[in-house]
């Protein structure tokens, strides 16, 4: 079943429990094509574990996710992760040159990623000229400037950031974070990020969810759940 | 200094046991120096070692004088053995024991299998258990080798692997460079071995053979037959051990489940 007007994704009741502890418990959530929501909350309170529970680099111990209207557990894993696309807390980049960081997702489906895509997506990122520089000579923010790259050059529908400019210094910190709303917002992207940074979360989303030992203790526009 | 002071063979035997021991006791207190704390498990491997080598010897002495075909049963056993020995350097991984079953058994019994076919290796009771024990060690070392590089290598680079998998690989995909390390390493002691064999090491079997009367150059060539064996069923066991071992760390949704803690909240 494919529900094209609903919310573009949609967690019903998901939970995650490791050994005794609910890291996740019982969240619901939808998400419009376009929205922008921030997942706020102290540290510990399963913000990091609903959002790789979104992509299903975990497994739902509860509750499911539909992908346009769909169950995700229908969808094969490697399909599902291209069109949720996660951008991480470090760039976790792989041997080479940039380029072959931003070849990487593409060539698991047979495609090739031509040189003016490559261009376009590094100069989008602010580091036209990089294509062929080793990953090894890059400093922490423009490894995660190519991190987004790479994960753009899947052109996934739903974009998942896992607190992205937290490993950063306060320079490359507020660098990382312009570039992303221009990103968010240049490609209307559907977007959910994990921060404990309020200020940031008003900065970048229009809509917050607050979440506390492991539950959804709150959720609306941004202004308003985070004034509460 | 030794065997002129002491007649009774196996009383000299343990004379000699217990001299080697020291060493290994300045091996522990050197280790201690340094913060490492080889007292327990070494006090055990030599226990074990000492009592297992004895008894060995002893079936071994009751197994000469029966059937060519008791060989199979003993090999066996000594293949099950040495699985269980070498899972136990895969903590974390489910099915580690079936999986170093079958590479050991897949990499030690197609080499004895085919060399004992071709008449390398004497289809005989004298021949066959202690060559063929030469190689399911081999195959146990290089499995247990193959087995904690890759474990380790997995632990090490779990964010990478994950952010692969975030971009919609396949998991294999995911550790191939990390089956290569592991393959890799696996195979570097066995062939230093056969590139040292003659110069930095004379080897027992070869040793043995003179002293018993075979000529020197056959021995020789003997014993350079064995080592390749061994690099043989070294490879053919890493490599099955790899390739099984790497969809255990991954759970039927493809999820990494080999992780170095509880996932991040």
């Amino acid at each position: 079943m494919t529900d094209r007007n609903g919310p573009i994704l949609s967690a019903r009741g998901l939970s995650r429990e490791v050994d005794g502890r609910h890291l996740v418990d019982d969240v619901s959530l939808d998400v419009d094509q376009g929205q922008i929501i921030a997942i706020v909350g102290p540290s510990g309170a399963g913000k990091s574990s609903f959002l790789r529970l979104l992509n299903r680099l975990d497994e739902p111990t509860a509750g499911t996710v539909y992908l346009e209207g769909r169950d995700y557990r229908e969808i094969p894993a490697t399909e599902l992760r291209r069109r949720v696309g996660m951008l991480m807390q470090a760039p976790n980049l792989f041997p080479g040159t940039v380029a072959d960081n931003l070849r990487f997702g593409p060539t698991q489906r047979g495609e090739t990623l031509s040189l003016e895509r490559i261009a376009e997506l590094l100069d989008r990122v602010g580091l036209s000229g990089f294509a062929d520089r080793d990953v090894g000579q890059l400093s922490g923010g423009e490894a995660q400037r190519v991190s987004l790259a790479r994960t753009l050059a899947n052109e996934p529908q739903v974009l998942l950031l896992d607190e992205p400019t937290s490993a950063l210094d306060v320079d490359s910190r507020e660098e990382v974070e312009s570039l992303i709303i221009d990103v968010i917002r240049d490609r209307e992207l559907t977007c959910l990020f994990v921060t404990h940074d309020a200020p940031q979360a008003r900065r970048l989303a229009g809509h917050a969810m607050v979440m506390e030992a492991g539950c959804c203790v709150t959720t609306g526009p941004v202004e308003e759940v985070l004034r509460a | 200094m030794l065997n002129r002071m002491i007649d009774d063979l196996i009383v000299l035997g343990l004379a000699q046991a217990v001299v080697t021991s020291l060493l290994v006791v300045v091996v522990v207190l050197v280790s201690r120096f340094q913060r490492v704390h080889l007292e327990r498990e070494s006090a055990v491997a030599m226990l074990r070692g000492f009592v297992q080598v004895v008894a060995a010897g002893s079936v071994l002495l009751l197994l000469l004088q029966g059937p060519h075909w008791t060989s199979i049963f003993v090999l066996a056993a000594m293949m099950v053995v040495a699985a269980r020995i070498s899972a136990r350097r895969a903590p974390g991984i489910d099915g580690a024991f079936w999986v170093s079953l079958q590479s050991i058994v897949v990499g030690s019994g197609l080499v004895i299998a085919l060399m004992t076919l071709v008449g390398v290796i004497e289809a005989d009771v004298t021949a066959l258990i202690p060559v063929g024990s030469m190689v399911v060690a081999a195959a146990m070392r290089s499995n247990s080798q193959a087995l904690d590089r890759f474990r380790a290598e997995v632990l090490a680079h779990t964010g990478q692997i994950e952010a692969a998998l975030a971009l919609g690989a396949e998991p294999h995909t995911t550790v191939t460079r990390y089956v290569q390390a592991s393959i890799e390493a696996s195979l570097i002691s066995p062939i230093d071995s056969l590139r040292s064999l003659g110069i930095v090491w004379i080897p027992g079997l070869m040793t043995g053979m003179i002293l018993s009367g075979t000529d020197p150059v056959y021995a020789a060539i003997y014993q350079f037959v064995v080592i390749a064996m061994i690099l043989a069923a070294s490879g053919l066991t890493a490599v099955p051990a790899v390739l099984l071992v790497r969809s255990h760390v991954f759970s039927a949704a493809q999820q990494l489940v080999l992780r170095p803690g509880d996932t991040a909240v």
